[in-house]
């Protein structure tokens, strides 16, 4: 237990030292998202932390700028570089044949590797006002809502319900049942990405609910966050998403 | 355990209250901020306080004490919907009084001496809960606990709400894990948080009076008796 601890923090320490390189976006993309020589050398794919498309500012008032350079530059930047090497961990251990190291990183991959996965969709979930953000949805997916929830309200109400009920940390799921071919609320605890809830679950928005999302301009007052953060939602995205895997 | 169940006797109603941190809102300073205190306190641990009430206004857990309730709502494992109210009511005034303005740096006498029978050294214990609260993935709490079977000092992480009371430990100390813990104070920096609770804020006296008692259950050996 012990020297897995300290294990634990030389990647801890590694993932502060490639943090402190950053201090802008465009920056942060340099420094992570070119594949690294030592892992490409023995095979191990990389991942990159993903450019947001607006300004970290270009959400508020719903969310403010700072939470989201934080979000983005601190909290995804650190899931990804912890998901790359506890990857390179994994190959090492399996390269040794090292089954119970091998089992013991699933918690770190899962969590690391779900948040990368998670943010991800979450960054893509979101758009600014002037850009279409908080538009209703329509066609399709709009059908579909009204058909599954009686209304968009209903929905709307349903996914802050779940979200403010929710213990701990998590995300609150807007998804479709691809087998069933039905919409679904669902919450994740931690990092767990959708698919823990459902094989056949496709995430079409999803909202994190960790309180490091909304804590520095909600305070505790996690539904007022739940109720402003579907004015920059991105339904667009939803639909695409909605239709592509509906097709 | 309800109060009077006849109608024509009026109902006696007991419940729970928020207790005052043995320190002022701002004595934790610079190391836990007043704003982050009073939100903490008077936001997060009144709303835990709250919501038990209102659920026991019709529950069968109405007149238990909360050690009582923290137990049997566990459920082993599967708890019941007053479980997480209770034990965040606890966990948290457990918290506050875990602390105190000043304090930190190392335990002295028997706590120490525990200690360093348990851990090796003082270092050693204080790398182990750093490390421990840091690999704690998502939201929860650390704690130094005295264990009943191996009659030890141990340093154990549990998720969310989850006390060492439900799985039959005596819990010495706590830090709260929750982002709303230490995100207005240090954002994502979890590690400096730890350290400066372990380094500033613990309070070594209030370890000792639970050492102390916890002693009245584990049978951690014979006394030292002191020849004169």
């Amino acid at each position: 237990m012990y020297r897995r601890c300290s294990a634990l923090l030389a990647l801890v320490a590694e993932a502060m030292a490639l943090r402190t390189l950053a201090s802008r976006k465009a920056l942060v993309a340099a420094a992570l998202g070119g594949a690294r020589p030592l892992s490409a050398a023995r095979g191990v794919a990389t991942f990159a932390l993903p450019d947001l498309t607006y300004d970290y500012g270009a959400l508020e008032p719903a969310i403010s700028g700072e939470i989201m350079q934080l979000h983005h530059q601190k909290h995804h930047a650190a899931y990804v570089a912890n998901y790359n090497k506890a990857l390179e961990q994994l190959d090492a251990a399996v390269a040794k044949g090292d089954a119970s190291a091998v089992v013991q990183l699933q918690s770190v991959i899962k969590f690391n590797g779900g948040g990368h996965v998670n943010h991800s969709i979450f960054w893509k979930n979101l758009k600014p006002v002037s850009e279409g953000g908080g538009e209703p949805p329509h066609e399709k997916l709009g059908w579909a809502i009204d058909e599954d929830f009686g209304s968009f309200e209903a929905l709307v109400k349903k996914v802050n319900a779940e979200g403010a009920a929710l213990q701990g940390s998590g995300w609150v799921w807007l998804a479709l049942d691809k087998e069933a071919k039905k919409l679904r609320v669902e919450t994740t605890a931690n990092q767990d990405p959708l698919v823990t809830k459902g094989i056949n679950l496709v995430p079409l928005l999803g909202i994190d609910v960790w309180e490091h999302a909304y804590y520095l301009q909600y305070k505790n007052v996690r539904p007022d966050y739940l109720s402003n953060i579907w004015k920059v939602m991105n339904w667009k995205y939803a639909g695409e998403v909605y239709e592509n895997a509906t097709a | 355990m309800q109060g009077c169940r006849s109608r024509r006797c009026s109902k006696v109603v007991s419940y729970y209250g928020l207790i005052t941190p043995p320190y002022k809102l701002d004595a934790l300073e610079p190391y836990m901020s007043k704003r982050t205190v009073e939100l903490h306190w008077g936001k997060h641990h009144q709303n835990y306080v709250d919501g038990l009430n209102k659920q026991l206004a019709t529950s069968m857990f109405y007149g238990y004490t909360l050690e009582e309730l923290i137990k049997e709502g566990y459920n082993n494992g599967n708890p019941l919907p007053e479980y997480n109210n209770a034990a965040q009511v606890w966990n948290h005034h457990f918290f506050w009084e875990s602390m105190q303005p000043e304090s930190g740096g190392s335990p002295e006498g028997g706590v120490l001496q525990q200690i360093e029978k348990d851990f090796g050294s003082f270092t050693n214990f204080r790398e182990e809960f750093i490390c421990s609260a840091l690999s704690l993935l998502g939201s929860g709490w650390v704690w130094l606990v005295l264990k009943r079977e191996e009659r030890k000092l141990s340093v154990v992480c549990t998720r969310n709400a989850i006390s060492p009371l439900a799985l039959g430990d005596i819990p010495i100390m706590n830090l709260d894990l929750w982002e709303h813990a230490y995100y207005l104070d240090y954002k994502d920096d979890r590690r400096m948080y730890v350290t400066n609770f372990i380094d500033h804020l613990v309070s070594w006296h209030t370890v000792t009076l639970r050492m102390m008692r916890g002693e009245a259950f584990v049978n951690l050996g014979e006394p030292n008796i002191p020849v004169a």
